[in-house]
């Protein structure tokens, strides 16, 4: 064997063992969410914890939660996001100088920060009789708030790719401003507003740190649960739920991929 | 308002459709339309030819809406519509790249301003019987067309273009011509007053480029629609276009037919960018006589003061070429220097004294030939020189220093005290560039340099916003950064002149038209206002 | 003509944002500062700080949590570079979709990430602890690393790397002088993103420490529901480590980018 082949093979284990490493936890996790025992320790196969994910109320209650707030945060985050990619462009200098560091900050900033800035912030409001629960409200405000500068990060190349002319053109053709973003220019940032959406609704889905600090004592969301029993033994129901969480997203992207190709594959039929 | 004016102007078909007032553009402090005036008649082909960042993009993109005038007025059909956004304006555009919606195809890219138009038509019931207001009037009312409506105007749009059956293409599917002309039809199937054209065949290659124009004169032609076109390319301008409008550095100059501005330039720069041209220097003996070096030759202008010195442009191809030994004696004689054949005609340089003409001509002469050159009185142009000295406002800071366009120059100051506002002048072979700015007493940028026959003359943009003209041996590049001396005794100074010389940094500047020809429709002529020539306006890019 | 008290301009779609950001962004970072200057009568005090920065203790919290978050990145650094460089060969990435698999795990929770991690070293009888909070930020933070490495390295220009070849230099030569040198940007992103979210963690330790560990994120969870003040004083101290940081990694890759332009 040469020197070459050898190196090869190295590199290829390198990859595979990292891939393993990652993935080790999960797979545990998932073997053992089959079988009905509180710790690691297999107790014959059984459904019995996928039953107690739907079936115990804390447990439901956080995932609805987690999914309403992600979603309407998302789905915020990418109307404002978008439409600030857009406009930034056109804005003077300091102004997008301003709005470009806002992001920024957002951005590079620790999430215990924030979370201490969100929540000095609901205390200070509500100290001047602004009624905002901590919850809901907070929680949506606060995760819109770190994800619209990912959005506008996704949506900016697509942007920047626009033909030029393109705005001016639905206006030369008799459609007024607004009517010109919604029917000429948003249907070109689909790809960018659909991808911004993805990414703001897992940023949202995953916080911890924000959530736990500013959702008050009622609202729950998985990761708030997770860390809270996890001081007693964490609950082995969240197996289960990890388990359908991880097939989800994994039939999610390979179904995305294999649309991805098919159109691929017709377009280059095409030409 | 516009249907008042319907009725005074229906009856003359050949009113002004567009008219352009004193309008003014500023971006971020740069001039790039100043104080523009331009009538466009109903049913023309007007061009709007210049360099890249002269501004005829900006008129344009304000006739369309997209901007605003700093300052002035634009009316389509009478109508005061400077502050009327582009979707109610009756004008459409084809932009030089296309602007397709990628996400509608073909047929809906046409139809896409359709769908959008209202047309006001009479209300009528359910029975067909007109519908009456208050006032007993018949009642209007605004709907959309029809989707018959619209597929027959799609339909015939695509066909216009040449390209019925194309509709439920992709249009990225498409050429660069044919997207150009889907361009096209989307703007003509909304029925517009004008048209404007943005360099639409600027992306297109050459032959493909000739073959739109063509089509476009075509569809000019058969649709009686107002044209206007933006391009730099003075050849596709003399082809295309009615009227043509030469703007250079936001400023108009001059106005007329492809021929009359051809034939008769208004002033160097005009002559210089249309067609192949010799600008000679000459001096205006009398009425009817030039004299350039030492001869004298008959030409067509008077009205010159007696030895005022102008420019005379001649076309390479109006020089007719003669046997030395045919010649009259009074007939410029030259020796050939170089030959080049191109294609159909033969490219000769033929040195006269210091100046090299450039002659196209059928035949051949050999090179080191002496020739004798006749050139028909008709064929020569004069025009009024821009200016014929540099003159200035300036001060005088120390005994031998006075202080011009911001620098600091040595000259005699005797009979003038320190302090004194005075004019300098200095001949514009006086001045001296050199390379580095550092080396020279002011520095500023090469605005322009035109080839004199025998010198460069360049007009040098200075830190102070001033234009100095110098005429060098040397050839230099347009937009270099340079230094400016200028030689000690060449700069005479005197008292400012209090009706002359008041409100001006350049008392010497004069317009630059000839005093013979003047078109009925022209609009304020250049007055050589400095500007930035670099400043290329967003737009351009 | 009448005017319009708004002009509709595109710049106008900024304006949610503009509002949002100066209620939610900029308002809170200054309400950070307002607390950490206070005290509970809203009277200017630096007694909290002053509490913060006189203790010995906090040092010492500092110093944990900064070596870890170090070590954190170190690590993260070693197995990632070599990584992405691998990913970024087609050699080993032919479909380009195999960096995917390395994010997938990212879009589980990392909480219930992090517990799996605990219940699968405790199977392989490695027990909470220092080791252990350490192999979970790595295990946690890692493709924060790896995606900036990669996405940074398979940008790189082919030709540089073969112009390297082409003037003489062997593999090792050409890795040191031409592809470390450009790939700075990816590195020093890929720090931030790992050693940011490793300094102020405060749940990977709750799960897989003990007792003997406590970080500066636990000290901002254990005051931040009671102490107000207290905990601005605090967010402050971290804030002023994130602008310290920024900086420095900012000036960092100016330097580097300039260097290796030449």
């Amino acid at each position: 064997m040469n020197k070459k082949k050898v190196s090869k093979i190295f590199a290829k284990a390198f990859i595979y063992l990292v891939i393993v490493l990652l993935y080790l936890p999960i797979m545990v996790m998932v073997v053992y969410s089959f079988t009905n025992s509180n710790t690691m320790t297999w107790n014959g196969f059984s459904f019995a914890l996928y039953q107690r994910v739907f079936v115990d109320p804390g447990i439901s209650s956080a995932i609805r939660n987690t999914l309403v707030i992600a979603l309407v945060s998302s789905t915020l985050a990418t109307v404002i996001g978008t439409l600030t990619a857009y406009g930034i462009g056109y804005m003077r200098r300091p102004f997008k100088k301003a709005v470009g560091a806002m992001g920024q900050i957002t951005i590079v900033n620790s999430d215990v920060v924030t979370a201490v800035a969100f929540m000095l912030f609901f205390i200070t409001i509500r100290s001047i009789g602004i009624p905002i629960n901590d919850g809901y409200a907070t929680l949506i405000i606060a995760h819109t708030v770190i994800t619209i500068p990912y959005v506008v990060l996704s949506v900016s190349p697509k942007i920047r790719r626009l033909n030029p002319n393109l705005y001016e053109a639905g206006l030369d053709l008799g459609a007024g401003p607004l009517n010109t973003v919604f029917r000429v220019i948003l249907p070109q940032l689909v790809s960018g507003m659909v991808s911004g959406f993805a990414l703001a609704f897992t940023l949202s889905l995953d916080d911890f740190v924000i959530t736990q600090f500013n959702k008050g004592t009622s609202v729950n969301t998985i990761s708030t649960l997770i860390y809270a029993s996890a001081s007693k033994g964490l609950e082995p129901a969240f197996r289960a739920l990890s388990t359908i969480i991880f097939v989800t997203i994994l039939l999610a992207l390979v179904a995305f991929n294999a649309i991805k190709y098919r159109r691929d594959k017709i377009k280059s039929k095409k030409h | 308002m516009a249907k008042t004016n319907m009725a005074t102007t229906t009856d003359n078909k050949r009113d002004t459709i567009i008219e352009v007032k004193n309008v003014t553009k500023v971006f971020d402090g740069v001039t790039v339309v100043d104080d523009m005036n331009l009538a466009i008649k109903r049913g023309e082909f007007v061009t709007l030819l210049g360099p890249s960042g002269c501004g005829k993009t900006t008129l344009l993109r304000m006739i369309a809406g997209f901007e605003t005038p700093t300052d002035g007025q634009i009316y389509v059909e009478r109508t005061n519509v400077t502050e009327v956004p582009p979707y109610k304006r009756s004008i459409n555009t084809v932009f030089q790249k296309y602007a397709l919606f990628p996400h509608l195809n073909v047929y809906k890219n046409v139809a896409f301003g359709l769908k959008l138009k209202r047309i006001v038509v009479d209300a009528v019931d359910k029975q067909g019987k007109p519908i009456l207001d208050k006032e007993g009037k018949q009642a209007k009312k605004t709907i959309k067309l029809t989707k018959q409506q619209i597929d027959d105007k799609v339909k015939y749009g695509l066909k216009m273009v040449g390209l019925d059956g194309y509709g439920g293409r992709d249009v990225s599917s498409l050429s660069g011509g044919q997207q150009q002309r889907v361009a096209i039809a989307r703007a003509l199937v909304c029925e517009p007053k004008v048209l404007l054209l943005d360099e639409p065949l600027g992306a297109l290659d050459l032959k493909m480029r000739k073959e739109m124009q063509v089509e476009l004169m075509r569809m000019h032609k058969e649709l009686g629609i107002t044209f206007v076109y933006v391009t730099h390319d003075q050849e596709e301008a003399l082809t295309m276009s009615d009227t043509i409008v030469v703007i250079r550095d936001g400023v108009i100059q001059q106005v007329g037919t492809p021929k009359k501005i051809y034939d008769e330039p208004k002033n160097q720069y005009v002559a210089d960018f249309i067609g192949e041209s010799n600008i000679l220097s000459g001096t205006m003996v009398a009425d009817f006589r030039v004299q350039v070096e030492d001869k004298i030759l008959p030409c067509s202008d008077k009205g010159f003061e007696k030895n005022e010195k102008v420019d005379l442009v001649i076309r390479p191809e109006d020089i007719e070429i003669l046997p030395i030994e045919k010649a009259e004696v009074t007939a410029l004689q030259g020796v050939v220097q170089i030959s080049v054949f191109k294609g159909t005609y033969y490219e000769m340089e033929i040195k006269v004294g210091g100046y090299e003409f450039t002659v196209q001509n059928t035949v051949e002469q050999k090179i080191g030939s002496t020739v004798a050159l006749k050139i028909d009185p008709n064929n020569i142009h004069i025009m009024k020189k821009d200016r014929v000295i540099n003159e200035y406002k300036s001060e005088v800071i120390d005994e031998g220093v006075v202080e011009i366009c911001g620098g600091n120059f040595e000259c005699d100051t005797a009979g003038f005290e320190i302090g004194q506002e005075v004019i300098a002048s200095f001949d514009f072979l006086a001045t001296t560039l050199v390379d580095h700015e550092d080396n020279g007493t002011i520095g500023g940028f090469v605005a322009n340099s035109l080839y004199k026959g025998k010198y460069y003359q360049v007009q040098v943009y200075t830190d102070d916003d001033q234009d100095i003209f110098v005429d060098t041996p040397d050839e230099w590049d347009i937009g270099d950064r340079i230094g400016i001396t200028i030689k000690k005794d060449a700069i005479k100074l005197r008292l400012p002149d209090p009706q002359k010389d008041t409100h001006t940094g350049h008392p010497a500047e004069e317009a630059q038209s000839a005093p013979s020809s003047d078109e009925g429709e022209v609009a304020k002529q250049a007055t050589n206002q400095p500007q930035d020539a670099l400043a290329v306006s967003e737009d351009e890019i | 003509m009448k005017k319009r008290l708004f002009k509709f301009h595109r710049r106008s779609f900024t304006y949610p944002y503009l509002v949002v950001g100066l209620f939610f962004v900029v308002v809170p970072l200054l309400l950070i500062l307002f607390y950490a200057f206070t005290n509970r009568q809203e009277q200017f005090s630096l007694s909290n700080l002053w509490e913060i920065t006189s203790s010995k203790l906090t040092y010492k919290i500092l110093a944990d949590s900064i070596l870890l978050a170090i070590l954190t990145s170190l690590i993260c650094l070693l197995i990632a570079y070599p990584l992405a460089l691998l990913l970024s060969n087609a050699k080993f990435n032919r479909s380009k979709t195999i960096v995917l698999i390395f994010v997938i795990p990212m879009w589980v929770n990392f909480l219930l990430r992090t517990y799996a991690l605990r219940e699968l070293l405790s199977l392989f009888g490695v027990g909470i602890g220092y080791k252990a909070v350490l192999i979970g930020m790595v295990y946690d933070f890692f493709p924060f690393m790896l995606l900036p490495l990669y996405t940074t390295i398979s940008s790189l220009d082919k030709s540089h790397m073969e112009a390297g070849c082409d003037l003489g230099a062997s593999p090792i030569q050409n890795f040191f002088r031409v592809i470390l040198p450009l790939s700075v940007p990816g590195i020093v992103s890929g720090v931030i993103m790992t050693f940011m979210p490793a300094l102020s963690t405060f749940a990977i330790n709750d799960l897989l420490g003990d007792a003997r560990l406590y970080l500066f994120g636990n000290w901002i969870n254990d005051y931040y529901s009671e102490l107000w003040n207290f905990a601005g004083a605090l967010a402050f101290v971290m804030l002023v480590f994130v602008a310290l940081l920024m900086l420095g990694m900012g000036r960092l890759n100016r330097t580097e980018n300039k260097a290796s332009a030449l």
